[in-house]
């Protein structure tokens, strides 16, 4: 059981900046994230693109944001627990409980919804029968390539991570890679390769082709794939990849009994505060009359969500307002030598 | 005002006015029209602002950016006449557009 003063769902630019200032005013916190890496839609969606908007700093790309966002936090030696997501919450007398999907629990006096716009999962297959073989025979990601081995795999997709896999299962297995149109998204350099091992026949490219449908009694045999103009070819499987990217989805904070709205949380604006005592809503997850979405307005939400965790955290005592200029208790928790 | 039309996958259809200057995507979401789910904000970061595109409208649009097809290879069941609609800026020249928009976003 980890117990500390507040919970922060979400590693993206707004709930580190919230760790900070719950650090500043004297509250331990701890990072869940689903993702591997801290960072959120930053990391994930456009970690090289350039921002224009922080301010005071005139542009900077999310890889560089998420950086000197950690760097900012560094003092307060957050944990973070990547790779996790909340699923089951639980009050219990002034404190909540909290456990993870991966069994980690958390015993905390407030709660911190910085989840963007819901926690990223692979994108699926629009064929209903993928569901039936999903984990066993088709996959969204691969944990244990030595499955595929001297078998039949068909990769979906046109994307880094299909490309790099094509290439990859290629040396071990009989791979067809089938995306839906003949330019890719991947690096060109991948794309040559493929490219060329489809010329030695070491792999299969199939474009303009979209599954069709997958059939198998318990396993994957064949699929089938549809060219734009409706032409149909059936390919022996033994298993099946798609890499799509990623998509957001709330998740079991659904089931917290907050107030959403639009795959949003209602939250107050004196202190980003939900329908529920204790637990917040800041960033891009929140919303409220005004809300704009943009990394600044979730500085400001966690700024006054940390504050608002402090009657939680501390209730017999007073926060006071102050300045990092001169406050020597913000100071000494910086780690400010003077 | 341009008039944009929107076919949703309960086969209603709603037509309304919408701002020029605004994109597609927000018509949608400022008038509550189901479907368009617009993660990432109009960032072409998310593909779950996607629609398809009545054929006849196809060639009138402005031309994908840069960016725009990648996007629409991560969007659920892609066809031909797929187009974010966070790209397509409301002008006199979309007064009429048609859009459908797809049974599901991701």
């Amino acid at each position: 059981m980890n117990k500390t003063d507040v919970l922060i769902i979400g590693a993206g630019p707004t709930g580190l900046f919230c760790a900070h200032q719950l650090g500043i005013i004297g509250l331990s916190c701890e990072i869940v994230d689903n993702l591997d890496k801290a960072g959120g839609q930053c990391i994930e969606l456009y970690p090289d693109k350039p921002i224009y908007d922080i301010p005071a700093v005139p542009e900077c790309t999310g890889e560089e944001l998420t950086n000197n966002l950690l760097q900012q936090i560094k003092p307060f030696n957050v944990k973070f627990h990547l790779n996790e997501r909340v699923e089951l919450l639980k009050k219990n007398q002034n404190r909540w409980h909290v456990k993870t999907s991966g069994g980690v629990e958390f015993d905390v006096a407030a709660i911190v919804i910085a989840g963007g716009v819901g926690s990223f999962e692979p994108r699926k297959f629009p064929v209903k029968e993928c569901e039936k073989f999903k984990g066993g025979s088709l996959f969204y990601s691969v944990k244990d390539k030595s499955i595929f081995e001297d078998k039949t795999i068909s990769i979906f997709g046109g994307g880094d991570s299909a490309l790099d896999w094509a290439i990859e299962l290629s040396n071990t297995s009989k791979v067809n890679l089938i995306h839906r149109r003949d330019a890719f998204s991947g690096a060109e350099s991948s794309v040559q390769k493929v490219r060329e091992l489809n010329d030695q026949g070491k792999l299969n490219l199939y474009t303009k082709f979209q599954m069709d449908s997958v059939s198998g009694d318990k396993q994957i045999e064949t699929v089938k794939i549809k060219h734009d103009e409706g032409e149909i070819k059936e390919i022996k499987s033994d298993y099946v990849l798609g890499f799509f990217g990623l998509i957001m989805q709330l998740g079991p904070i659904l089931d917290w009994g907050l107030n959403i709205d639009k795959k949003t949380v209602q939250v107050n604006t004196e202190n980003f505060e939900t329908n529920v005592n204790g637990i917040f809503a800041i960033g891009d997850i929140c919303s409220y009359p005004g809300k704009l979405k943009l990394i600044l307005s979730g500085f400001h939400e966690g700024a006054l969500a940390a504050r608002g965790c402090f009657k939680y955290a501390k209730p017999d005592e007073k926060l006071r307002f102050e300045f990092t200029t001169t406050s020597k208790a913000a100071q000494e928790r910086l780690g400010i030598k003077k | 005002m341009a008039k944009i039309t929107y076919h949703t996958h309960d086969n209603k259809t709603h037509t309304i006015d919408v701002q020029k200057g605004l994109t597609v995507m927000e018509g949608a979401i400022q008038n509550d029209i189901p479907g368009i789910d617009a993660d990432c904000g109009g960032g072409m970061a998310c593909a779950t602002c996607h629609v398809y595109v009545k054929e006849e409208w196809l060639d009138k649009l402005p031309a994908k950016e840069d960016g725009e097809e990648d996007m629409l290879d991560m969007a659920f069941e892609p066809k031909n006449n797929s187009r974010l609609s966070c790209q397509l800026i409301v002008s006199e020249e979309l007064d009429g557009l048609e859009v459908n928009i797809p049974s599901k976003q991701g």
